[in-house]
């Protein structure tokens, strides 16, 4: 059986649904405004003779038509980054500001995380964390190729990640003392984020215009297991942020068992509430009711983001703020 | 500064002869440069005073171009430039971009330093345009009119209307050879 099937009572248009679901997804490039502006890259586009058409909800996104962003100059520049046209959207609900310290928890690789650099105007302290070293590398590739500077990367398990290595003793017991010859605030113990984003490992479905070979790989045993590692990853996030601080949660998948469900967990486990935040994109809330288990009435305000309605990929994006 | 100073988990490099405790360079985690030679406690690390100074000599970078950076050391002689500040040292995978090869005789900036810094340079830059320029990207070496330094020079070409650096080249004997990574290696368009 497709496992898309099983959302078919979620969508309001079931036909229009699968149908997106076959389509393959455009080339969809985002311009890297550490480097270059939208306007030059399209310029530089245009000596080039590469087709494109801006994506309309948002400046810095163009849909190629034809080649392969690779092999563009604007691309050997650093100018541009392939990614896919809906996963802009978690690190505009980040919403970091120049200079803010910041945990992209799942980060490798990349797309995201040099999203956030641009957007802190490659300030402040950007942490890109990925468990798996080898992804690591593609995640560094990415950031030196588009010149972002203010970001640090580790290789820690998510779930209890450690701000130690940036002086902080709130989480590990506290024997490391700041050097009192570091002088002024920056060199100072880190000791909470202003926001985190857990763009949480899931099971893809959402993936599936641009990779179809995700549905046989599909298990509903993966499924819960991802599950359990998605709430280990957003309760340390939530832990790990400051008061007032803000942590967003995206999967590429429909499944609310990595959603919904997640949220309600982190809601009754930590100090935590759910947050509105404007999607550019068309999207319907998230759902309070599956296969029989109801969920925190808050996590409607989540955005649920289906094929059909912007001829994307699948999506999942919400906000969380930390209490005091 | 605190090089050499920490110790605490025993493995920070001290040249293992008890009581001089010279502190050596250590490939796990990134100690920052001292700010000049007097500051200098691990020997053979290059200050800030001297990487900055070495893109202004080599290249007319001008050194506020560099202001808000630190600079770091991790692996020897392997330099990288973060964009703010934070504890010192740091055991991280990355901080920031690897930026700058020293403890060589040629000190040799890497290809991602000059795309995003090296749009300042004014000297030791060398223009390529249509084809020589295709074939820079593409890692190939090739043949070109240099009056200039020897060495390692920024190479750029036009891009809509300005300068744009591409990469790193070695200057020697009349050939220039393109010192693009080959991950970053690419077969593009020639531009008019």
């Amino acid at each position: 059986m497709n496992p898309l099937e099983r959302y078919a009572p979620l969508v309001d248009d079931e036909e229009a649904f699968f149908a997106a679901c076959e389509r393959p997804l455009p080339s969809v490039v985002r311009v890297n405004t550490i480097k270059t502006t939208p306007a030059r890259a399209r310029e530089a586009l245009d000596d080039e003779g590469v087709g494109y058409e801006p994506a309309g909800w948002h400046n810095e996104i163009l849909k190629l038509d034809g080649r392969s962003p690779g092999t563009t100059w604007p691309y050997f520049h650093g100018w541009l980054h392939g990614q896919e046209e809906v996963s802009a959207l978690p690190a505009l609900a980040v919403d970091p500001q120049p200079g803010e310290f910041v945990w992209d928890a799942c980060a490798a690789p990349g797309s995201k995380t040099t999203q956030l650099a641009a957007l802190m105007d490659d300030t402040g302290l950007l942490v890109g964390n990925d468990n798996n070293l080898g992804r690591l590398s593609a995640l560094r590739h990415n950031s030196e190729r588009l010149g972002v500077t203010n970001l640090a990367v580790t290789n820690q398990d998510a779930r209890n990640f450690s701000l130690k290595p940036f002086g902080s003793d709130a989480f590990d017991g506290g024997e490391r003392s700041v050097d009192d010859d570091n002088a002024g605030a920056a060199r100072e113990a880190r000791e909470a984020f202003d926001h985190a984003l857990v763009d949480a490992p899931c099971s893809c479905e959402g993936t599936v215009r641009k990779n179809p070979d995700v549905l046989d790989q599909w298990t509903m045993d993966h499924v819960y297991s991802v599950a359990g590692i998605q709430k280990g990853i957003l309760r340390r996030a939530v832990q790990a942020t400051k008061p007032g601080g803000t942590v967003v949660y995206s999967t590429c998948t429909f499944a609310p068992e990595e959603n919904e469900a997640i949220l309600d967990h982190v809601l009754s486990e930590e100090d935590c509430r759910m947050v509105e935040f404007d999607s550019p994109l068309d999207t319907v809330p998230g759902v309070t009711e599956w296969e029989g288990d109801e969920y925190h009435p808050d996590v409607t305000k989540a955005h649920r983001v289906y094929p059909h309605h912007n001829d994307t990929g699948g999506f999942f994006c919400a906000k969380l703020e930390v209490e005091a | 500064m605190s090089d050499g100073s920490e110790g605490d988990d025993g493995s920070v490099g001290t040249n293992g002869d008890e009581g001089t405790e010279t502190p050596t360079n250590s490939g796990q985690r990134f100690d920052r440069l001292p700010a000049t030679a007097d500051e200098r406690v691990v020997p053979g690390r290059a200050t800030r005073e001297e990487v900055v100074g070495w893109w202004e000599g080599r290249f007319d970078v001008p050194p506020e171009t560099f202001d808000g950076f630190t600079f770091w050391e991790k692996g020897k002689g392997k330099i990288w430039t973060f964009h703010g500040d934070t504890v010192d040292p740091i055991r991280v995978e990355g901080l920031g971009m690897a930026f700058l090869r020293t403890r060589q005789e040629h000190w040799k900036p890497t290809t991602n330093a000059v795309q995003r810094f090296g749009t300042k340079a004014t000297k030791n830059v060398v223009e390529l345009s249509g084809e020589a320029a295709r074939r820079f990207a593409a890692g190939e070496d090739q043949e070109v009119d240099w009056d200039g330094d020897w060495g390692y020079l920024v190479v750029a070409h036009e891009l809509v209307g300005e300068t744009e650096p591409m990469g790193v080249g070695l200057y020697l004997h009349g050939e220039l050879r393109s010192t693009v990574p080959k991950g970053r290696q690419e077969s593009l368009p020639t531009l008019d």
